[in-house]
């Protein structure tokens, strides 16, 4: 994280819905310039976090800091926010959305037309600008609120669940955008419950699980806080090259997988080769985010997000 | 948010409700409304005067001199400001010589029907027809005999007729006619706002439904998306009024003849009440607004909102009737009490402005009505808050994952 400034800062929010507990003492802080992954099943909390962070609701306790004020809609003007729920007028024309968007935030109205005949040209969609909403493919509409998010050219960008609904292509699309924007400067948080998004772009995550940030830091952090797992076959199946292995090895389709020994996989792989083991592959991978996911969050967050754990035989 | 940037941001919700609404088909619909109900009272009233026309009975046919006729048509003449009923008409005939035949015949022809037939001049007069003794015509053609046979004995009374000196007004008629000026302004103000501040139940429900609730709340105070909603709703209804008033001919004529100019000179003048007029409906239709846009805000569907709208009206109706208490007596405690009280304070302030002269009043309800405005507002923003905002997508979904 370096000494890079702090664009957006969360200390211990809570947010009680009729005496229920949504988010119980979320911290986060997001450092400018980053692209933050908020991570947590469905219901976890993660759209009320969001929310309280941009001053839709205020937090039943706790304090949040938007580039530097603690009133979020004062600094409005500098944040883009697309909503989980997408929400367009039916009948206004896709440039008028757009541009509308940008006025709410401060930009003054025609240079939003002019802005959003710029950005839908870049992408080939000029021929979007003048059909109202309405007449628009989910994915389409996804786009003009996205393009409605950046046309103010904020420092903030704050998506909620920013790849839902969207189909592989406009997914790519919407990733090389963040990126994009990253690249300019731009500070990006993002919610989302599939892991490969927040994998493939953030250098820091939250991991928020039944209301509580279970994990906040960078993203080798979080995968350093699991050992590398090795993958071994072998054509012995028994023998004292066993003992080498630590009890919590698994055997899964044929392949053993374990955690590599803290004394590294040098002693390993000689304790194996004495043994007989009779190695046949051997590799040694690096945890994904996925596994530190689960290591974190635990397993029955990533079957609410629909991951399964990857180890499921056990020896 | 600063009070600039809370205005700025309330004006580009206004402009983009208002444009919505103005530039939408239905708004036409709108417009047209209000002039349906008026053509067909216009129509009604113009086929109420045919068949008036119409309905008159058929005149009395007169046989005998032409003096004697003439001396009936002068007694009826001179009898008919005593009676706010049409005189009866009459007609001459010269007579022939078998006066029974020449009866039958008249009371007979369908070409040129009669009601009755009198004869026998002013000395044995004689009614023959479908008349009762005590019936409208035999009372009448009665009066007219006895008043001709007056004039005809009765000599000119010497001395000058009656000199009208005419004033302007006296102070019990003016105080009654700025009565009804008053009761006027009031029901006007009233009809206008209950007809157009309904609209404003309805706000919110599209961006409730389209989900654009959240990307405004995100970006501009609650107040000032409220503050927006109401300020479009009162341009567009101004565009209707504007509208209403420039195409309803009859309004027109209405000012032209009889209607607004039969109405007495409000006491601060017409061009002060028309001005008052204006800015009390902008304050009644903002506070009603305001209280609207806070009820109707916690509606999700149209439905929702016309299940509401039955007991909003009905308190228009009471704040109506509480305000129009007060009219004849400015000074008296319920016209005060009217004034006082925000939602019915500007009907009571459109009727003392037709019975009482002074201005400062109105300059005093004008900031009062404003504050309690922006106050509703802020009220209507705050539970706007906390019971729509708040309760959202997040919560059911935590409430669901409570329950897994």
């Amino acid at each position: 994280m370096g000494e890079r400034p702090i664009a957006a800062e969360a200390r211990d929010l809570v947010k009680d819905f009729d005496g229920k507990r949504a988010v119980d003492g979320v911290s986060l802080s997001v450092p400018e310039g980053s692209i933050t992954g908020i991570l947590g099943p469905n219901g976890a909390g993660k759209t009320t976090c969001l929310r309280m962070m941009l001053g839709i609701i205020d937090p039943s306790s706790g304090t949040r800091t938007i580039l530097g004020h603690d009133r979020p809609l004062e600094i409005a003007h500098q944040v883009g926010y697309l909503p989980e729920e997408r929400g367009l007028y039916p009948a206004m024309p896709a440039v008028e959305a757009i541009a509308f968007m940008g006025a709410l935030r401060g930009l003054p109205l025609r240079e939003g037309r002019r802005r959003a005949m710029e950005l839908l040209k870049s992408r080939g969609h000029e021929d979007w600008a003048k059909r109202p909403i309405r007449t628009l493919s989910k994915g389409m509409a996804q786009t003009v609120q996205l393009f409605g998010t950046i046309i103010h050219n904020p420092r903030l960008i704050v998506l909620d669940e920013p790849f839902a609904g969207l189909d592989a292509i406009n997914q790519q699309k919407l990733e090389q955008l963040i990126r994009d924007q990253a690249a300019a400067g731009v500070t990006i948080i993002f919610s989302t419950h599939v892991i490969a998004h927040a994998e493939r772009l953030c250098e820091r995550i939250a991991i928020i699980a039944e209301g509580r940030a279970v994990f906040e830091g960078e993203v080798d952090e979080a995968r350093g806080r699991l050992r590398p797992i090795v993958h071994l076959r072998t054509r012995a199946e028994d023998g004292s090259w066993r003992a080498a292995l630590p009890p919590s090895a698994k055997l899964v389709g044929g392949e053993w997988q374990f955690e590599l020994p803290a004394s590294g996989p040098e002693p390993l792989l000689k304790a194996l080769i004495e043994g007989g083991a009779g190695i046949e592959t051997l590799s040694i991978e690096r945890p994904g985010l996925h596994d530190a996911f689960i290591a974190i969050a635990g397993e029955a967050a990533a079957r609410e997000m629909g991951h399964v754990p990857a180890v499921e035989e056990a020896a | 948010m600063k009070l600039p940037e809370a205005i700025r941001a309330a004006f580009v919700i206004a402009r983009r409700d208002f444009t919505a609404t103005v530039m939408s088909k239905t708004f036409l619909f709108f417009l047209l409304g209000p002039l349906f109900p008026l053509a067909i009272g216009f129509g009604f009233v113009g086929i109420g005067a045919q068949v008036d026309r119409n309905s008159k009975p058929p005149p009395v046919a007169v046989i005998g001199s032409p003096q004697d006729f003439e001396r009936l048509m002068a007694a009826r003449e001179r009898l008919a400001p005593l009676s706010d009923t049409e005189p009866l008409e009459l007609r001459h005939v010269a007579a022939q010589p078998d006066l029974d035949e020449q009866r039958k015949r008249l009371l007979s022809d369908n070409d040129d029907p009669v009601i009755a037939v009198l004869d026998g001049g002013l000395i044995f007069p004689h009614l023959t027809g479908a008349v009762t003794n005590k019936g409208r015509t035999a009372r009448q053609i009665r009066l007219y005999v006895d008043e001709a046979r007056r004039m005809a004995v009765e000599r000119p009374v010497l001395g000058s007729p009656l000199y009208l000196t005419p004033t302007t007004s006296t102070s019990g008629l003016e105080a009654f006619a700025r009565n009804l000026t008053a009761r006027f302004g009031q029901t006007l103000l009233f009809v206008l706002t209950i007809m157009l501040a309904g609209m404003v139940l309805s706000q919110l429900i599209e961006e409730k439904s389209s989900k654009v609730i959240e990307v405004l709340a995100a970006a501009v105070p609650v107040n000032s998306i409220f503050l927006g909603k109401l300020f479009a709703m009162l341009a567009t209804s101004l565009v209707g009024i504007a509208f209403w008033a420039a195409a309803s001919a009859s309004l027109i004529d209405l000012l032209k003849e009889g209607g607004l100019a039969a109405l007495a000179t409000p006491a601060v003048g017409w061009p002060a009440f028309l001005g008052l007029a204006l800015l009390y409906f902008s304050m009644s239709y903002l506070l009603i607004g305001a209280t609207f846009l806070g009820i109707g805000a916690q509606a999700s569907t149209a439905r929702e909102v016309q299940i509401l709208s039955m007991p909003v009206t009905m308190g228009q109706l009471l704040l109506f009737g509480f305000a129009a208490v007060g009219v004849g007596a400015p000074m008296g405690a319920p016209a005060i009490a009217a004034a006082i009280f925000p939602l019915s304070s500007p009907f009571a302030m459109i009727a003392r402005a037709a019975e009482q002269p002074a201005l400062w009043p109105h300059l005093v309800a004008v900031v009062w009505q404003a504050l309690w405005v922006a106050l509703i507002l802020k009220v209507a923003a705050a539970i706007f808050r906390r019971s729509v905002l708040k309760s959202g997508k997040s919560s059911s979904r935590w409430w669901r994952r409570k329950r897994v």
